[in-house]
């Protein structure tokens, strides 16, 4: 799903919808964050004050539950998440290089966000793919097989 | 039922829709139905085949021949040669034996192999709720319900032998008996499906692949401890597991296999799918309840145990996906049947995922107790580029290295202990010799340190000052004395760390250290990487 650069977040309303949809139950509160950073692309500190008021529990709460988990960010990101995976299987098979050409391709080094906000470059743990090591994971799309030749032809597709 | 003269199996699972199994899928029912033999061939969209580095892969029955790395533009050519005029095509049948056709039943795909928990995966259509029942599925739950009482099926669990596939190898019908014990007005089912252990794929396979064989496990279970409501708890990243499993819930809803009153018994169950969102430590049971419940997923201090406490202070059986998947057979052919596979201790067959150096990698099911060697060089077919075997992490990036000298130390969840290392979650992963053991030993440091949660001290610094050391030495910097600090701080995160996360972290150095000594000792002592690896 691609998005707009420089996305405000989440409106109230579309909060509230969501927070309806799981009755208001504060144990709704994963699947509740995981619907707002689908929908906005990260947990706006705005969103998660308005969560923590309709659910009546504190703001440090789901301050503390959204930090906790890697798929939810609490800070825009760029509209393309490139996620690579260099655990052992991955890197046994050569993860290292295509972290490297990834770097080059983008111009940025791991955690960082391109300029024009269209990719950010992070690390993943295992992405469960490990027959066709190594794997990155771009939104929701996985690519296996990977070697550094691959990595600008998988990128034009999103430039 | 109709006939079909021929069945193609395409695989659906991940590691093949990321190769493009969907486009050839479509292809070959166009191409069928262009050739007007949509009457006489069958295309069935499958789970996992087992060998997902070869993807898109397809098996035509009633031959076996077993196609690799399929394109779309090579379906014209199937059709014509193989489904009109019998002839294997063979550019895609790799590299062929003796015979010149690659056969789905040979040793490294079915041959060795010992399907229980794997029965329906790559067979049935995972999405067809008829296909599963034609298998006998959900027969065992009907069996549970009407000749049974709960307490004979923990009985007849229990005298199956089996143990939890999820690590902790802790026996399933003792696990149930606590449950079924506690006195509660609420209980529940939880499948651990988070599977984050590194090299391990196979829950995301066997639910993509079989998805109804883990809800009839839970609703067996359910019926047993007397629980009517369960929870699958998904990792987030599964999107076609989380995919297939909603529609086998809906599908066995519609069929009145879930709900209320399930054959008209008066039991009821129902099951929610929860999804994780990233963090390796949620699929430590009691961080998964907290998970559940909307929370930070910290691991809870045990005692009390989920059995008698666990999802909102209910009593709660957590039980992991291929555990699940072995309770309908179990039930259906008895205690003695699923006994006359694996070992005395260590019953019934293990789902491996092969990953690394290695010739053919992807998705095993061996009977428990089956040595590596055979794993490696039998089914795996040995080590790719003329390369040597250097050494095989058994479970995951929880367990521990092993030796060419161990190649033939039975694997099950005991006897790989006394040897330092554990079978977990059954991740293999195969490295060659041109690996030194200092860059992963780092490799696997790193992950630790990462996925810490941070709730005890002697694992948030433990797998910190572990990673650093081990860093130090990579970098050319280590100091005399450093090994045996690595051998210290790891013997006091296991007997401290609150959860296995840290008491198993430094179970991968500690076997490095014990097996490869010498190559630390060249790193720290000389400054020397034996490999050529580490740059210093
Ligand atoms: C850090 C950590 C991660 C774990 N991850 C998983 C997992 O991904 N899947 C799983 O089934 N069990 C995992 N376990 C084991 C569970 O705590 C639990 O023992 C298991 O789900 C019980 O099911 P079983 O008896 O069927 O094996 C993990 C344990 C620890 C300490
Ligand atoms: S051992 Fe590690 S993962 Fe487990 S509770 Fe302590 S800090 Fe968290
Ligand atoms: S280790 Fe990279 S996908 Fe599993
Ligand atoms: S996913 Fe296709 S063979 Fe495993």
């Amino acid at each position: 799903m691609e998005r707009a650069a420089g996305d405000p977040g989440i409106c109230s309303t579309r909060v509230s919808e969501i927070l309806a949809k799981y009755s208001r139950r504060p144990d709704a509160l994963v699947s509740i964050l995981h619907d707002v950073q689908k929908e906005a692309g990260y947990v706006s500190e705005k969103a998660m004050t308005e969560i923590a008021s309709e659910l009546d529990i504190p703001v440090s709460k789901v301050y503390g539950v959204a930090t906790f988990y890697t798929l939810f960010s609490t800070r825009p990101k760029g509209r393309y998440i490139v996620r690579v995976c260099e655990n052992a299987p991955c890197h046994v098979r050569g993860a290292r290089a295509v972290v490297e050409a990834l770097e080059r391709e983008l111009g940025i080094p791991m955690g960082g966000t391109t300029s024009d906000g269209r990719f950010t470059l992070e690390y993943t743990s295992c992405l469960g793919v490990c027959g066709v090591a190594p794997a990155i994971m771009i939104n929701e799309a996985v690519y296996g097989n990977l070697t550094p030749e691959r990595v600008p032809l998988i990128l034009k597709e999103y430039k | 039922m109709e006939f079909y003269r021929s069945h193609v199996l395409v695989c659906g699972g991940t590691p093949c829709v990321l190769e493009g199994c969907k486009g050839v899928r479509d292809a070959l029912v166009a191409e069928v139905q262009r050739r007007g033999l949509e009457r006489e061939v069958k295309v069935v969209e499958t789970g996992c085949l087992g060998p997902c580095d070869l993807g898109p892969v397809i098996v035509v029955y009633p031959e076996g021949t077993l196609y690799q790395k399929v394109r779309v533009s090579d379906v014209p050519d199937i059709v014509e040669e193989h489904l009109l005029k019998g002839r294997v095509v063979a550019r895609l049948v790799g590299e062929a034996p003796q015979a010149g056709v690659v056969k789905y039943e040979e040793p490294k795909y079915l041959g060795v192999q010992e399907r229980i928990v794997l029965r329906n995966c790559g067979v049935i259509d995972p999405e067809s709720i008829e296909e599963y029942i034609a298998r006998d599925g959900y027969r065992a739950l009907a069996r549970c319900l009407t000749e049974m009482k709960p307490a004979d099926v923990i009985e007849a669990v229990k005298k199956s032998g089996l143990v939890g596939r999820g690590g902790a190898a802790f026996p399933t019908g003792l696990k149930w008996s606590f449950t079924a014990k506690a006195g509660a007005d609420q209980k529940y089912i939880l499948c651990n499906a988070d599977e984050g252990e590194p090299g391990t794929f196979k829950d995301r396979l066997i639910l993509e692949g079989d998805p109804h064989s883990i809800l009839e496990g839970m609703a067996i279970a359910g019926y047993a401890v007397g629980a009517d409501k369960g929870f699958v708890y998904v990792r987030g990243e599964y999107v076609l597991s989380i995919e297939r499993l909603g529609k086998a819930i809906e599908q066995a809803r519609a069929l009145g296999l879930l709900g209320q009153n399930v054959f008209g018994t008066g039991f009821s169950f129902d099951v929610e799918i929860r999804k994780g969102a990233g963090a390796y430590v949620c699929g430590e049971e009691t961080a998964l309840i907290e998970s559940i419940e909307g929370k930070r997923g910290e691991p809870r201090v045990k005692p009390p145990y989920p059995g008698t406490e666990g999802l909102f202070g209910k009593p709660t059986v957590v039980n992991n996906v291929e555990t699940l998947a072995n309770i309908p057979p179990i039930l259906l052919n008895g205690p003695e049947w699923f006994r006359r596979v694996g070992t005395e201790r260590c019953p019934g067959t293990k789902v491996f995922t092969l990953t690394g150096d290695i010739k053919n990698k992807g998705l095993i099911e061996v009977p428990m107790g089956i040595t590596l060697r055979r794993v490696v060089f039998e089914i795996g077919g040995g080590i790719p580029g003329g390369r040597g075997f250097k050494m095989a992490q058994t479970g995951g990036t929880s367990g521990g290295c092993l030796p060419k000298e161990l190649l033939d130390v039975p694997m099950d969840y005991f006897t790989l202990p006394e040897h330092g290392s554990a079978l977990g979650s059954g991740a293999l992963l195969i490295m060659d010799d041109s690996h030194c053991i200092v860059d992963i030993a780092r490799c696997f440091m790193e992950f630790f340190k990462h996925e810490s949660c941070g709730k005890c001290t002697p694992c948030r610094e433990g797998t910190a000052r572990l990673y650093e050391i081990v860093d130090k030495i990579a970098r050319g910097d280590g100091q005399p004395g450093d090994l045996e600090l690595l051998e210290e701080l790891g013997a006091a995160m296991q007997a401290t760390s609150l959860c296995g996360l840290g008491q198993s972290a430094p179970v991968p150095i500690k076997t490095m250290l014990k097996y490869f000594r010498d190559e630390f000792h060249a790193h720290v002592h000389e400054r020397l990487c034996p490999t050529g690896t580490c740059g210093i």
